[in-house]
């Protein structure tokens, strides 16, 4: 075994987007020493993407708002399978961490009054997204990315090191988390992108803040980081992961030309005006809200309109309808022969807005579009069609603390699961990277403190394992492309785990997925371990084989249409299906799944709802009693930190 | 629709390399960055290559098109006619790691020195107050993608390696004028922009606002502004008298930064 570089640390956060930036900042400023170690350079993790901005019920638009509407809201769009108590959580503390990254530096778009503006966004009721223009994340991951450069200032007129307390290990890739012998973390091995160096770091907490997996799927808005690495890893220590069958397919990606196509095209959008129709010119969605909104969207095109003026007596237009429904508009709409020419319907914002508000509102938008389609959005429609955006499920944990099933490993972000239920609402996930990156680094540093002096240990048997398997694919001669495999599977999800789904189908893609998980064995790659994307694409698709089949056996295991979960041979929602997870385990060199019951919601959150709400979600028993008073709202025991 | 194209990519590493030729299929409405990505799955696996979104909102993919300072990702082939060769250099300010990746750390060494915003110690989280009006100073910078191509493109450092020391580069003087035009920072970083950044080296040719891929002015809304406050406080008869009895805002110094 080669000499490896070794470095110990407090805690470690896998993961430098807002989650794993925001979870680093709690961790240090709990005195804890703390590495942030990301695959891309610093400032580059996926966050940037987010557009629309941030939901926090701070009220500055609508004064109506608060965080019991949020959470009703939450719950909602996620068809009542989220983790109640993380939605809680989420909505009554989403507000203090957007005022918190204004003392950061953040500036966001202002009201008159000289507040944070916020805008309409598909499933919330009240004007409820913090922004900037239409680049909310890229304001985001700056300004946490430059917080952490001010601690480490501050850490340097302490110390005289700016690095005594956090350190950003930049594309560096994890492909191993270290347990010792009671299976506690003990920390974490993998390699250095530039040079091929592997490194081990020593320590007692782990936070996965590592994002999705859309690079499972062929039409994605994900970038090559999204592979599942932190789901993988988890599963592989022993954690466990649910949900895993709830993929949002953004309703509004690019559709052409080819080479872009799923980039994403912001909600944001719709939100200030924007209308989807078909090559008929039919103003489709309002043939598309489903029972359980009847009450709540436009029935007409007079009254969305009148909606932006006048929020109060009108209903909202259908094209803010959560994500899972308009996608499948749009998909049902293109099946049916009504769709643009590039296999898309035409997003018009043109004709709602002047020139120059739309080039101020939505900058990105029309730079994008210009650039890369020839399309002038202040003049022409946009072609939009759905693509693989975000994943439901994840890494199952305590909604309090972020812990997983494996003691000293945290999860928050996207990487986490049950937040966002069976499909998140748009704004809701840079609030989750805020909300629950600031918990898991605090639940963490709560472990290492409960730990006192002891310190699990890293064996040399673990590093030898563990630079071995890494350097497989090195050793195999004539193997097979790994480029060549992931196009494949990309194309085998897409098609057959894709927005519709049908039992024959997935049992047809788990077969392939069985292949897939072979054949990566076998894979091969040249040139040296400098810089090598060949070989760093070998090593990660093993970790979207394994994501793949949590996402194609849970999908089969639910029978049911729900969120981001559409089956077409189960086409309706079902109440006996909300109260279980389908919960995903190693088994093996495959996936194992069981479905696991979830726990009542408390009595004063579902006082929040009418009763007739809670029917089209629960069963009989499962309601509440309809004498009890619902006006009582008892705070009931939050966790330390609540504000 | 399909043609082939002529590619000459820069391969090689910080002990030396040089172009080589390929020829490789382009499709309608793809961009540099989409040939280079073919490149890899069909031809040489081991091209080295940073790119994350892929939409020009990360600001990875930065390299030199024909010479040019671009970002891959949107650098469409319809600008280029079909038989014209289309040569791909890492960006040449920066040491080389692997073929079209080079070692940013230099950027990453200067944002480390600017003084780090500070509001006014007793304002509270939820009572920050703007003005739209007054904060787009400051968000017209905040667009910056930190893809480096002002800082790759300045001559100040472009071919004088000996200069980095003492010169930030347009993206870290931007930063500063961002942190000075925050309608709630209190923070003076006028001495730091001359002594630690090294203002004065630049002279304005506007060569970084000319690459910027998010169009900022960066030259004429944040570097000249920035000159125009430092040579006020630096020249002001009036001022340097009457600094040498008091010490307001604007003479409070930063903390202490690192030379790099």
């Amino acid at each position: 075994m080669s000499e490896i570089e070794r470095h110990t640390y407090d805690v470690v956060v896998i993961g430098a987007g807002g989650a794993g930036l925001r979870a680093a900042i709690e961790a240090r400023s709990n005195g804890k020493r703390t590495a942030i170690v990301c695959k891309s350079l610093f400032g580059k993790a996926h966050t940037v993407m987010a557009e629309g901005g941030i939901a926090a019920a701070m009220g500055n638009v609508n004064p109506h708002d608060n965080w019991q509407v949020h959470f009703r809201d939450t719950m909602r769009g996620g068809k009542f399978l989220n983790s109640w108590r993380m939605a809680e959580l989420h909505a009554k503390e989403a507000p203090q961490r957007v005022w918190e990254l204004e003392t950061y530096g953040a500036l966001f778009d202002r009201t008159p009054e000289g507040k944070i503006s916020q805008r309409n966004f598909g499933g919330h009721e009240y004007p409820r997204l913090a922004h900037v223009g239409d680049r909310t994340g890229l304001e985001l991951i700056r300004t946490l990315q430059q917080k952490i450069v001010s601690l480490q200032q501050e850490d340097f007129r302490n110390t005289g090191d700016y690095e005594s307390y956090i350190k950003v290990f930049a594309e560096c890739t994890i492909t191993r988390l270290l347990t010792d012998d009671s299976g506690a973390i003990a920390g974490a091995f993998g390699y250095f992108r530039e040079t091929g160096d592997f490194v081990t770091f020593e320590a007692p907490a782990v936070v996965l803040a590592t994002g999705g997996i859309g690079k499972s799927f062929k039409v994605t808005s994900n970038s090559w980081e999204y592979t599942g690495d932190g789901h993988a890893l988890a599963m592989r220590a022993g954690g466990t992961t649910l949900n895993m069958e709830f993929i949002q397919f953004h309703p509004t990606g690019m559709v052409w030309p080819p080479s872009v196509k799923g980039i994403l095209v912001t909600e944001s959008v719709r939100g200030d005006g924007g209308v989807l129709t078909n090559s008929e010119g039919t103003r489709f969605m309002f043939n598309y809200i489903p029972d359980v909104f009847k009450d709540k969207y436009a029935t007409t095109p007079e009254e969305a309109d009148r909606w932006y003026a006048d929020p109060d007596n009108n209903r909202r237009p259908p094209e803010l309808l959560p994500r899972d429904e308009v996608a499948r508009a749009i998909n049902s709409e293109v099946k049916a022969g009504r769709g643009t020419p590039n296999g898309g319907v035409y997003l018009d914002v043109s004709k709602r807005l002047p020139a120059d508000v739309i080039r101020k509102k939505l900058p990105s938008m029309w730079h994008q579009f210009k650039e890369l389609a020839d399309v002038d959005i202040t003049a022409q429609a946009m072609e939009v069609g759905p693509t693989c955006h975000y994943v439901m499920g994840g890494v199952e944990v305590d909604p309090d603390s972020g812990s997983a099933k494996v003691p000293g490993l945290f999860a928050a972000g996207e990487v986490s699961g049950g937040m966002h239920g069976s499909n998140r609402l748009g704004g809701n996930s840079l609030s989750d990277l805020l909300v629950f990156g600031r918990r898991a680094g605090l639940g963490a540093s709560e472990y290492v403190d409960a730990m006192g002096d002891r310190r699990p240990k890293v064996t040399e048997s673990m590093l030898v394992d563990a630079e071995a398997e890494a350097l497989v694919p090195f050793t195999t001669d004539g193997g097979e492309n790994p480029y060549s495999i992931h196009a494949e599977l990309q194309q085998t999800m897409n098609d057959l785990v894709g927005i519709i789904r049908t039992e024959s189908e997935m049992v047809d893609a788990l077969e392939k997925l069985a292949a897939f998980r072979e054949r990566v064995t076998r894979v091969s790659v040249v040139g040296g371990r400098a810089f090598n994307p060949g070989w760093h694409l070998a090593l990660d698709l093993k970790n979207i084989i394994m994501v793949s089949e949590c996402v194609a056996k849970s999908a089969l295991e639910r029978q049911e249409s729900r969120g981001g979960h559409t089956r077409d041979d189960f086409p309706t929602l079902d109440p006996n299906w909300r109260k279980v997870n389908v919960v995903c385990r190693i088994d093996g060199d495959s996936v194992a799944i069981k479905q696991q019951p979830i726990i009542a919601m408390r009595p004063d959150l579902l006082g929040l709802f009418d009763v007739e709400e809670l029917k089209k979600y629960l069963t009989a028993p499962e309601l509440p009693n309809a004498e009890l008073p619902n006006a009582e709202l008892p705070n009931a025991d939050l966790g330390k930190g609540d504000l | 629709m399909g043609y082939l194209a002529k590619f000459r990519v820069w391969r090689g590493d910080n002990e030396g390399g040089g172009l080589q030729d390929y020829a490789v299929e382009v499709n309608e409405g793809e961009v540099v960055l989409d040939i280079v990505h073919r490149l890899q799955a069909t031809q040489t696996p081991d091209l080295a290559v940073r790119w994350n979104c892929k939409a020009g909102k990360c600001g990875s993919c930065s390299a030199e098109v024909n010479g040019r300072p671009r970002l891959m990702c949107m650098t469409r082939m319809s600008t280029f006619t079909e038989d014209e060769v289309i040569t791909v250099t890492p960006m040449r300010t920066f040491p080389v790691i692997r073929d079209l990746v080079t070692d940013v750390s230099y950027n990453y060494e200067k944002a480390r020195m600017v003084p780090s915003f500070a509001p006014p110690a007793d304002l509270e989280p939820g009572d920050y107050r703007m003005a739209q009006i007054d904060v787009e100073r400051s968000q017209e910078f905040r667009k910056c993608i930190e893809c480096f191509l002002c800082n790759n493109t300045c001559h100040a450092v472009r071919d004088h390696e000996e200069n980095k020391t003492s010169f930030s580069g347009p993206r870290f003087l931007m930063r500063i004028a961002e942190l000075d035009m925050h309608p709630l920072d209190t923070v003076d970083r006028r001495q730091v922009a001359v002594e630690e950044h090294g203002i004065g080296y630049c002279n304005i040719t506007k060569c970084c606002t000319d690459v910027c891929p998010e169009h900022i002015a960066i030259t004429d809304n944040a570097i000249i502004p920035l000159k125009e406050r430092v040579a006020d406080k630096k020249y002001d008869p009036l001022f340097s008298i009457a600094s040498l009895f008091r010490r307001n805002k604007d003479d409070r110094t930063a903390p202490p930064a690192a030379k790099v």
